[in-house]
C-alpha cells in the first residue's frame, strides 16, 4: 500500500520532462496567487481573462516563426495589457467594455491565425487548455528567469500597489504615479499570464490566478496573508493538477483548475461553519459583509 | 513635526473646471499658521473639487495656489478623503493604513523603518486607537475610520491636512471626538481644512469657514461669515432651515445636522 503510494508520488519523476513539469507548476502555482491577490483586490479578474485570452495572436506568431513563445507572447501580452488600459482612458467608455472588445477581436484574430497556419506545429488543446508536461528545459529556464523579474519587481512597487488599491486618491495626493503603477501591475500581469498559460491553458489561467488568491483572501486577514495561503492553495492545486494529468492522462488546465476549485469550495464551507459557531458563541450576525459595519 | 516653515494656503482668483464644466471660479482665500476651517456649502458647491484642485489631482485652469509649509504639493500635504472613495474590501488593518502615511519617506527597495513604526503608535495612541492596530478597517465605526485616516494624517507629518466629508457616516458624539483631535493638531499649528455638510455648533469648531457655492461667498469667523445674503447664495429657499440655530454657539436647539 505504502510502496504504491510512493510509487504514485515518486515514480513519475523518473522521468525528465516530469520534473520540468514539477518546477513548472509550482512556478506556477506560487506566482499566480501572489499576483491575484492585487487582481481580485482590484477588481481585475475579467482584465487577467481577456489578457490570457488576447495573447493568442502572439503565441502563434512565435510558433509559425519557430521561436520560444515567451519571446513572442510577453511582448504582444504588454502591449494588449497597455492598450486596454489606454482605450478606455483616451475614448471615455468603460474600462470593461474595452476590455471585452479587445479581448474578443485579439481571440478572433488568433483562432483565425491558427486556422489559416499550414506549417505550425502545435496542438491547439494543449495551447487553451495547458500541457505542462511538454515544457522544454527553455521553457523551465524563461519561466525561472521570469519569474525572479516578477517578484523582484513586485517586492519594488509592493507599497505602491497597496496604497493605490485601498485609497487610490489619497496614493495621488502623497505623489504616488498611480497611472505609472497601474501600467506596471498590467505589465506584470502580461508576464505571469503568459508564464501559466504552459500549465494552465489560456481558457483556464484564471483559475490559477483567481481561484487560490481568493480562498487566501477568505482565510487570511491580512493582505500578505492572502498571498502566502493563496500561493501555499495554488501550488498544492498545481502540483496534484500534474499528477492528475500524469496518471489520468489530462490536460493539465482543467485538472489544475478542478482542484482549484474544490479547495475554494472546501474553504467556503469551513469558513462558513466557522462564522456560524462564532456567532452562536458571541451573538454576531456572521453573514455581514465586508464593509457594512455600524456607523459612529 | 517637519515644517520648513508656518504652514499657510493663499489661494487667489482660482478657477477649476471639471469634465469641460466650470466648476469653480473667483476663489480667493487665505488661511494662516494654526487654523481649524470649515468648508461649507450645497451639493455640488465645489468641496471636492476645490480640495482635488488644491493636493493637485485637478488642474486649475487659472489664478495660483500657494501652500507653505508642505515642501510640495506631496508629502507634507495630507489628505482624509471621503469614505466612497476608499476600496474597503481591501483587507488592511489599521496598522497597516497608519503605516501608509510613511509611504512618501521610502524608496523602492527600502521600506519603513523603526523610526516609522515608533511614529505610526504615537499617531494611533494619541488618537486613541493604537488598542484596536490589529483590526481590519471594515471592523471599525465610521468614527473610528476617520480617527485612523487622521492618525495617518500625523504620520504623514503633514502641515495642510484636508478632510473630505469627515462627518459622513459618523455620529454626532464620535464627531466630536474627531474635532478633539483635529483642535489638537491646530494648536500645533497646522492648518486643518474639513469640508461639511453638516452646520452644527460650527462658530464652537471652527475658527474659520469658508462659504463656497461654485465661487467663495464668504470667508471668515463662523459669527461673522453668516449673513442672511450669504446663507441666500449658499442655499436659497432653503436657508431657514439653518439658520441661526444651527450655526451659533450656546443655542438652545444643538440638533444634529444632515450628513449626506
Amino acid at each position: 500500500m505504502i510502496e504504491s503510494l510512493a510509487d504514485y508520488l515518486i515514480g513519475p519523476f523518473q522521468y525528465r520532462f516530469m520534473v520540468r513539469a514539477l518546477i513548472v507548476s509550482v512556478l506556477v502555482g506560487v506566482m499566480c496567487p501572489i499576483l491575484g491577490a492585487y487582481v481580485i483586490t482590484r477588481g481585475l479578474s475579467f482584465m487577467g481573462d481577456a489578457l490570457a485570452h488576447s495573447v493568442l495572436p502572439g503565441m502563434v506568431v512565435a510558433f509559425l516563426l519557430g521561436i520560444s513563445p515567451f519571446f513572442a507572447a510577453v511582448p504582444a501580452g504588454i502591449a494588449v495589457a497597455l492598450l486596454m488600459g489606454s482605450v478606455s482612458r483616451r475614448t471615455g467608455i468603460r474600462e470593461d467594455t474595452s476590455i471585452g472588445v479587445i479581448f474578443a477581436g485579439m481571440f478572433a484574430l488568433g483562432l483565425v491565425m491558427l486556422a489559416k497556419a499550414n506549417n505550425i506545429n502545435v496542438n491547439i488543446e494543449d495551447l487553451l487548455l495547458g500541457q505542462v508536461l511538454g515544457v522544454s528545459q527553455t521553457d523551465v529556464f524563461v519561466s525561472l528567469g521570469l519569474t525572479a523579474l516578477v517578484l523582484a519587481v513586485l517586492y519594488a512597487v509592493h507599497r505602491q500597489l497597496v496604497y493605490t488599491t485601498f485609497d487610490p486618491v489619497g496614493a495621488k495626493v502623497v505623489g504616488i504615479r498611480a497611472g505609472l503603477v497601474e501600467y506596471v501591475l498590467l505589465a506584470i500581469l502580461a508576464l505571469v499570464i503568459v508564464i501559466s498559460i504552459q500549465a494552465a491553458g489560456i481558457v483556464l489561467v484564471m483559475a490559477m490566478l483567481v481561484t487560490p488568491a481568493a480562498a487566501g483572501y477568505l482565510l487570511a486577514r491580512r493582505f500578505v496573508g492572502v498571498m502566502v495561503i493563496g500561493a501555499l492553495i495554488g501550488a498544492l492545486s498545481a502540483v496534484t493538477g500534474l499528477y492528475l494529468s500524469f496518471h489520468a492522462d489530462l490536460p493539465s488546465g482543467p485538472a489544475m483548475a478542478l482542484v482549484a476549485t474544490a479547495i475554494f469550495a472546501l474553504t467556503v464551507l469551513v469558513k462558513k461553519s466557522w462564522l456560524v459557531k462564532r456567532a452562536g458563541n458571541d451573538g454576531d450576525n456572521p453573514l455581514t459583509a465586508p464593509g457594512q459595519s455600524p456607523s459612529g | 513635526m517637519t515644517m520648513t516653515d508656518k504652514p499657510s494656503i493663499t489661494v487667489e482668483d482660482v478657477a477649476v473646471e471639471r469634465n469641460g464644466y466650470r466648476a469653480l471660479f473667483d476663489i480667493t482665500f487665505a488661511v494662516g499658521p494654526g487654523t481649524l476651517v470649515g468648508v461649507v456649502g450645497p451639493n455640488g458647491a465645489g468641496k471636492s473639487t476645490l480640495f482635488d484642485a488644491l493636493v493637485g489631482i485637478l488642474p486649475i485652469t487659472q489664478g495660483t495656489v500657494n501652500l507653505h509649509g508642505a515642501e510640495s504639493r506631496n508629502g507634507a500635504l495630507a489628505y482624509v478623503p471621503q469614505r466612497d472613495s476608499i476600496n474597503w474590501r481591501f483587507p488592511a488593518t489599521v496598522f497597516d493604513v497608519v503605516m501608509m502615511g510613511c509611504c512618501c519617506r521610502t524608496s523602492w527597495f527600502r521600506g519603513p523603518g523603526k523610526r516609522d513604526r515608533a511614529l505610526a503608535r504615537c499617531c494611533l495612541e494619541r488618537v486613541g486607537l493604537w488598542e484596536r492596530r490589529a483590526s481590519l478597517m471594515n471592523e471599525l465605526s465610521g468614527g473610528q475610520r476617520q480617527r485612523v485616516f487622521i492618525a495617518r494624517a500625523l504620520a504623514q507629518e503633514a502641515g495642510i491636512i484636508l478632510l473630505d466629508e469627515a462627518f459622513s457616516g459618523v455620529d454626532v458624539g464620535a464627531q466630536e471626538g474627531i474635532i478633539e483631535v483635529l483642535q489638537s493638531m491646530r494648536a500645533e499649528g497646522r492648518v486643518v481644512l474639513l469640508a461639511t455638510h453638516d452646520l452644527t455648533n460650527l462658530a464652537q469648531r471652527f475658527d474659520q469657514v469658508l462659504c463656497i457655492n461654485r465661487h467663495v461667498c464668504a470667508c471668515g469667523p463662523p459669527d461673522q461669515a453668516f449673513t442672511p445674503q450669504v446663507l441666500e447664495e449658499l442655499y436659497g429657499s432653503h436657508r431657514i432651515e439653518f439658520a441661526p440655530t444651527h450655526l451659533h454657539p450656546n443655542h438652545p436647539n444643538p440638533a444634529g445636522g444632515d450628513n449626506d
